[in-house]
């Protein structure tokens, strides 16, 4: 509790300073690449046949995925508090990369917990990893994925805890992290809020993203909560079925419950166990959800949907060859719902797509499922 | 069914008992049906003959982060022979008809949320439950499950830390019941070869902060009889002592009838080492 306490104390400080600040987003701008794009798909909109689709360009970013706008900003508040290693968990790689590349730009240390399943699907971040001076331990309990890379970072945390700072990379975990992650992954939502208008001159009809631990969707939806013409959809990994063990959609398919020091949705027996998961897109593989989005749900501001593993893959296809762009698997999953939500719309409707990531991590994966 | 009037505090008893003869608490800590149920009885049975004057009773959850492989590694034995808290429950329920000692439990939320927070309790009061250790649960999230455990007569085991702060631990040590679980190193739970000062430290702080409100017990990371008699000295009343036994059982997998005697005989030498306080 200690330390939670510090650092709750510390990011509230910090995130008024206005010369904190400053410095975060001069490193946003200059080091990470933002603003990003909001690029219009013309082609897969013609080829959906219905509203258009916006797709906003995080897979653009500096390392390729949303994941730095948080490392930086929690990196960053590291160093003011004093702290010189750095440890986190990584699923499918994206946040232990950028973690290990913002630890080198401000001088810091890295360690980063990752399941050996994951390392096995995901070699080549475990490589970037390694090449950008981070150390990466492979995590060999339970089911060896993301939850268990938390559980480990977690392990870690209590043993250090007096010079290390825990990095997490999403919107879950206890108080002040979900919140934390919210604030800097919230400049998505901002810009592409912005730029819509601009180049709409309206609201969308929808913003969807994809939901593993929620922090790409938390931070394009966040700018749009108050708008209540804009619908959010959150697509949750269907993987291969919706039979226990055998997806990765706690907010459509779980119970409340208690994981890694938050109360959310969660994949769980009757007996309160946490189910294993399954997804083709390792960032998905979590069986719980930030707190933030089974609140909205219970409230009924955002929706919640599924999206298969084939159902991913084939969305992956067609953007890569309609626009040229090869999404991640994870965004994968929110194009595929993103098409099908367009043919209900109308023409002059528009969707936004969060595109959290770009495709090249995940080149082997495919190569495995898609014939070529 | 417990021996107990509603009046009286079982576990604080046991360590007003002892404390007048000069000796510490020793808590005894095994995971439930660990490798199943038949041979954690006879296993349970074995550490209450060698001394134990406390049984903390550990029920299984997929993700136990404050618990290091030892206990990791029995929690997956046990899920893996389908044990549920209610089973765990029962088994304790046979261990209090024969035995008068206190017993506790440990698991993290999870599970009893998934139970019905009322339900486990109720079963583990039946049960002779006399109180709960929920490690990811922090007391400042409590109030209504501390409320709910004082009326089922289940005492509400707060765990401190080396790093908790003054004005924290003064309030734990106001709320908790039954004894404070000191964990009195950084890290998470595993037996280590030597007592760092920091423990012996920690002791010290907490035990003036307590001002005899509340028994100290320290736990993580005691193995040896040293470990005990140096921890009662520095001032704990009572010492956990969990994955050094939680090892026996693992060792010996496929013999239980040696797994019986080495913790017999471990538990029995650490028990004579709490005997010699020294003060």
């Amino acid at each position: 509790m200690e330390p939670l306490k510090t650092l709750a104390d510390a990011y509230r400080s910090f995130s008024r300073d206005p010369s904190f600040k400053k410095e975060l987003a001069n490193w946003l701008e200059q080091y990470a690449g933002r603003p990003t794009p909001l690029y219009f798909a013309g082609q897969l909109t013609r080829h959906a046949h219905g509203a258009k689709i916006y797709l906003k360009r995080e897979d653009l970013l500096h390392g390729g995925a949303h994941k730095i706008n948080n490392t930086l900003g929690q990196a960053l508040l590291a160093k003011k508090m004093g702290k010189r290693r750095i440890i986190a968990e990584t699923g499918a790689g994206q946040h232990g990369v950028a973690t290990a590349m913002a630890c080198a730009a401000l001088g810091l240390k890295a360690e980063i917990y990752m399941g050996s399943e994951d390392i096995e699907r995901q070699k080549l971040n475990v490589f970037r990893m390694k090449m950008l001076g981070a150390k990466v331990h492979p995590v060999e309990s339970g089911s060896k994925t993301l939850k268990d890379a938390i559980n480990e970072a977690l392990r870690d945390w209590v043993t250090n805890v007096e010079d290390t700072y825990y990095l997490l990379g999403s919107v879950v975990g206890p108080h002040p992290y979900p919140t934390m992650v919210r604030d800097f992954q919230s400049v998505i939502g901002k810009e592409a809020r912005r730029q819509i208008l601009r180049q709409e001159g309206k609201l969308p009809n929808a913003v969807v993203a994809c939901v593993g631990g929620g922090s790409n969707s938390i931070g394009i939806f966040h700018s749009f909560l108050n708008d209540p013409e804009v619908n959010l959809y959150g697509v949750e990994a269907g993987g291969h079925d919706m039979s226990p063990g055998k997806h990765a959609a706690p907010l459509v398919a779980g119970r409340e419950g208690v994981l890694h020091g938050m109360m959310t949705y969660v994949l769980q027996n009757a007996e309160g166990q946490i189910e294993t998961t399954q997804s083709i897109s390792a960032g998905l593989d979590y069986p719980a959800v930030g707190p933030e989005h089974s609140y909205l749900m219970g409230v009924g501001r955002t929706k919640y949907v599924t999206q298969t593993d084939s159902e991913a893959l084939n969305a992956f296809k067609q953007l890569s060859q309609l626009e040229g762009i090869m999404p991640a698997l994870e965004p994968a999953h929110a194009i595929s719902y993103a098409t099908k939500l367009a043919k209900t719309l109308k023409k002059e409707d528009s969707i936004i797509v969060n595109l959290s990531g770009r495709g090249d991590k995940d080149v082997d994966t495919i190569a495995r499922q898609l014939p070529h | 069914m417990q021996d107990n009037s509603l009046t009286d505090n079982p576990i604080e008893q046991k360590f007003r008992d002892l404390g007048k003869r000069s000796e510490g608490v020793l808590v005894a800590y095994l995971m439930g049906h660990d490798p199943d149920p038949k041979s954690f009885l006879a296993n349970a049975i074995s550490l209450i003959e060698g001394g134990a004057d406390i049984l903390e009773v550990g029920i299984p959850f997929s993700d136990p982060v404050a618990d290091g492989p030892i206990i990791q590694a029995a929690g997956m034995r046990a899920l893996s022979a389908r044990a549920t808290p209610r089973q765990i429950l029962d088994t304790i329920g046979e261990l209090s008809t024969q035995f008068t000692l206190p017993i506790v439990t440990l698991t993290y939320y999870n599970p009893i949320l998934a139970m019905g927070i009322e339900r486990f309790m109720r079963t583990a009061s039946d049960s002779g439950v006399n109180g709960m250790v929920v490690p990811d649960l922090p007391m400042e999230e409590a109030e209504a499950f501390r409320d709910m455990a004082l009326k089922h007569n289940l005492d509400s085991i707060y765990l401190a830390a080396p790093n908790t702060s003054t004005e924290r631990l003064q309030n734990i040590v106001n709320k908790s019941k039954g004894f404070l679980y000191l964990v009195s190193l950084y890290g998470v739970t595993g037996p280590r070869d030597i007592l760092s000062t920091q423990s012996l430290d920690t002791v010290k702080k907490v035990k003036l902060l307590a001002r005899g409100k509340i028994p100290i017990s320290a736990g993580f990371g005691i193995s040896r009889p040293e470990h005990v008699s140096s921890l009662l000295r520095a001032g704990a009343d009572g010492v956990i002592v969990g994955s050094a036994l939680v090892r026996v059982v693992a060792e010996h997998l496929d013999d239980p009838g040696e797994a019986q005697d080495h913790l017999k005989k471990n538990i029995w030498s650490l028990k004579q080492a709490s005997k010699t306080t020294g003060c």
